[in-house]
């Protein structure tokens, strides 16, 4: 029962040219997606520190999305290109300390591309919906509290 | 979408409009969602985190920095000297920078433009001339840029002006040394597409302007050997240094014109040859009357190896029958290139009017897979070949061509008729693809400019802003940007100089306040944002105590470089450089918001 009502929350980083002008579109189209996604915006993925991430996690986030410019064009030439090198080595580091990465969504979306952002926003959701609530990650929290 | 309306409704109020912030629930919510129960709680989310945003945002004025009126315009072809011109008519200093001994590109070499049949030569070199007397226009060939720095407005660029081994202020332009260089038939004419030798000192074409010769150091005996000086021998003037070095000049600059144009498709051995990626069997540079359509135009121009006669270059006979092939790399992924080259139909259909014309009795054929004749005038021109001059136009594609009895056997298929055909050519000219420079890469890593993967420059709005890049200040005339033809490269450069000519309009340029700054106090010099930063932005800043000993070198941004991605805040260990506007405070403050 408590899966059907789960509604999972996502918060996701983008940039202020692709992809939340992408969205931008998707609403001036009347397009449509589930609400459980809430934007952040950044000027660059290239601004987003992993750190972001982790705090959007501990604040309950059951799923991370970061959207940035294709490759190539990035509105500050290379932003995505650093943001794109840094989240290999992220994601490296969040199996590592034992976050589940398959949590944290990467996708290119164009300011032209209002119908790819609801196609991503979408699989998203159902993907982290099907993975239920992030309780994980309180959990290891919880103990490093403990442990101090 | 709507923050430029809502700044100024603030400031209107007298507001900063800085402290104004969006939840855009009309966009980002209303407009998007079914459920209005979930999609108002929502809202309550966006505008919680605005709101958290909105309370640590200050009061900001745009930075206002000063415009150097002064432009450098790269590439001396028909587009750059349309821009300088223009440019400098309207009353502003314009720095030309070509690398070529002489202004003109491509234009120079051809025979006559479609679709009017005038001739090139004849409507460029006024305009050559004019570039060279206009008394704003700094002329630098045979240079190259080197480096450029700074921002839109305030650029500071480094051009490397090789060394001609000619004295340009003694030189008269007389051309003894020309006449007089032993070495006849060594070098390779870049102007005459291979059809032709130059000496050793040259002047590329006769029109050249400026009419100054260059020494080619890689054939001139003297750099080889140490010995012959006939030039120093019979220039009057003493004007040839042999030790002359190449000269490094900065300008100060305000808005850059790229127009370096374009580079035919080459799969032969020709020098700088790309690699061959395929049309092997067309047999182009190993049979010497296979040849691409700049070589044509040099055969059918007036000031050509021929004189304008119709010759094969193997044996200087007239060719009775002539083949056209198009689309030889263009529109084909797997040997070439994808991209249509947009003048080829006009240019062949016009090769092949120009061969009617002076060989009546000859006959021309044309091998094409479509006709793309849009533009003022073109079809009726492509009509008036087929109609008027009888062209036998066949829709198809060529397999092979090889030699038999002194003849080209042309093999291919007429799809229209389902039947193959085959031609012994006397000649045969391949109208291959257009390419970007082989060295466009490098100019765009040097200017800031993105590319595609041919290497041609992107422009920031495909519709919108044509003749914009990224990065400000630089505009884009001509072939570089994609294939075009001269109508449309000449409008697009008049398109950059008025683009150019819109910032020299004020004195001031405004700017985004939100870029990166450094707290002094806590940056521990580490450079990572310095290594990070797409716009060299990040300056070393020495800390020095009341002795004047260097304390530490610290990052300091240049606010007007920056451009406010906040690349420089994430990597930043010590979290001493951060974005105005968009800080860590603030972003923590709305992931927050969000639990």
């Amino acid at each position: 029962m408590e899966e059907k009502t789960f509604e999972p929350k996502i918060t996701a980083f983008v940039c202020n040219w692709c992809t939340y002008t992408g969205a931008d579109l998707a609403g001036t189209s009347r397009l449509k997606y589930k609400p459980n996604i809430k934007m952040i915006r950044v000027p660059c993925t290239g601004r987003i520190d992993p750190v972001f991430i982790i705090k959007a996690f501990e604040k309950g986030a059951d799923g991370v999305l970061i959207s940035g410019c294709h490759p190539g064009d990035c509105h500050y030439n290379t932003g995505n290109y650093h943001a794109r090198r840094r989240w290999v080595l992220f994601t490296e580091l969040l199996n590592y300390i034992g976050i589940d990465s398959s949590r944290l969504f990467f996708s290119w979306v164009s300011a032209s591309e209002g119908k790819k952002f609801v196609d991503v926003v979408t699989e998203v959701t159902e993907t982290v919906r099907k993975k239920g609530p992030f309780i994980q990650y309180h959990k290891i929290n919880k103990e490093f509290v403990l442990d101090e | 979408m709507h923050e430029k309306t809502f700044r100024k409704a603030c400031a209107d109020s007298g507001l900063n409009p800085f402290l104004c912030e969006i939840a855009n629930l009309r966009e980002h919510c209303s407009w998007v969602h079914e459920d209005i129960v979930e999609g108002t709680k929502k809202a309550i989310d966006l505008v919680r985190i605005a709101v958290e945003r909105v309370k640590r945002n200050v009061p900001l004025s745009p930075i206002q920095v000063p415009v150097t009126k002064k432009a450098l315009v790269i590439g001396g072809g028909i587009s750059g000297i349309q821009a300088s011109l223009d440019i400098a008519n309207a009353g502003f200093d314009v720095v030309l920078v070509e690398k070529q001994p002489s202004i003109g590109g491509h234009m120079s070499q051809l025979s006559e433009t479609f679709p009017t049949l005038d001739c090139s030569q004849c409507i460029l070199t006024p305009r050559m001339v004019e570039v060279y007397q206009h008394p704003r226009i700094k002329l630098l060939t045979y240079s190259e840029v080197e480096n450029v720095e700074g921002f839109i407005g305030n650029f500071k660029v480094t051009i490397r002006k090789k060394a001609r081994s000619i004295d340009e202020s003694k030189c008269t332009g007389c051309g003894l040394c020309v006449q007089k260089c032993p070495i006849k038939k060594k070098a390779y004419n870049e102007f005459e597409e291979g059809l032709a030798f130059r000496p050793a000192v040259y002047v590329p074409f006769p029109q050249a302007v400026p009419n100054i010769p260059v020494i080619d150091r890689t054939v001139c005996t003297y750099y080889q050997t140490g010995k012959c000086q006939m030039c120093v021998k019979v220039c009057g003037r003493e004007a040839i240094k042999f030790d002359q070095e190449d000269t490094l000049i900065t300008e100060d600059i305000g808005a850059i014109v790229v127009a370096t144009g374009y580079k035919l498709y080459t799969i032969d051995k020709k020098p700088d040859a790309q690699e061959i990626k395929g049309y092997g069997e067309y047999g182009y540079g190993k049979y010497k009357d296979v040849v691409d359509g700049l070589q044509f135009e040099r055969i059918a121009s007036a000031s050509g190896p021929t004189s304008g006669e119709i010759l094969r270059p193997s044996d200087n006979s007239v060719p009775k029958k002539i083949v056209f092939i198009q689309c030889v790399g263009s529109r084909d992924e797997s040997k070439g290139f994808s991209y249509c080259s947009k003048i080829c139909c006009m240019y062949t259909a016009k090769h092949a009017m120009l061969y009617k014309h002076k060989v009546h009795d000859g006959e021309a054929y044309v091998f094409y897979m479509d006709i793309r004749a849009g533009g003022k005038g073109y079809d009726e021109f492509v009509r008036r070949a087929i109609e008027e001059d009888n062209v036998k136009y066949i829709r198809g594609r060529v397999s092979r061509i090889y030699e038999e009895n002194g003849k080209y056997i042309v093999k291919g298929e007429d799809t229209i008729a389902g039947m193959p055909v085959v031609i012994d050519a006397d000649m045969v000219v391949l109208a291959t693809a257009i390419t970007a420079q082989p060295d466009a890469v490098k100019l765009a890593q040097t200017v800031g400019m993105s590319y595609d993967k041919y290497g041609f420059y992107n422009e920031v709005h495909p519709k919108l802003r044509p003749v914009e890049v990224s990065t400000a200040g630089v505009f884009l005339a001509g072939a570089c940007q994609a294939p075009k033809d001269i109508p449309e490269s000449v409008a697009m450069a008049s398109a950059a100089a008025s683009k150019s000519l819109v910032l020299f309009g004020s004195d001031l340029l405004e700017r985004e306040p939100t870029v990166a700054k450094v707290n002094e106090s806590i940056c521990a010099g580490c450079f990572y944002c310095q290594k990070v930063c797409a716009y060299n932005a990040i300056e070393r800043k020495e800390i020095k105590d009341r002795q004047g000993n260097v304390v530490k070198v610290i990052a300091s941004v240049n606010s007007g470089l920056c451009q406010g991605c906040g690349t420089c805040n994430a990597v930043c260990p010590s979290k001493s450089v951060e974005l105005v506007g968009f800080n860590d405070e603030q972003i923590y403050a709305q992931i927050n918001a969000l639990g």
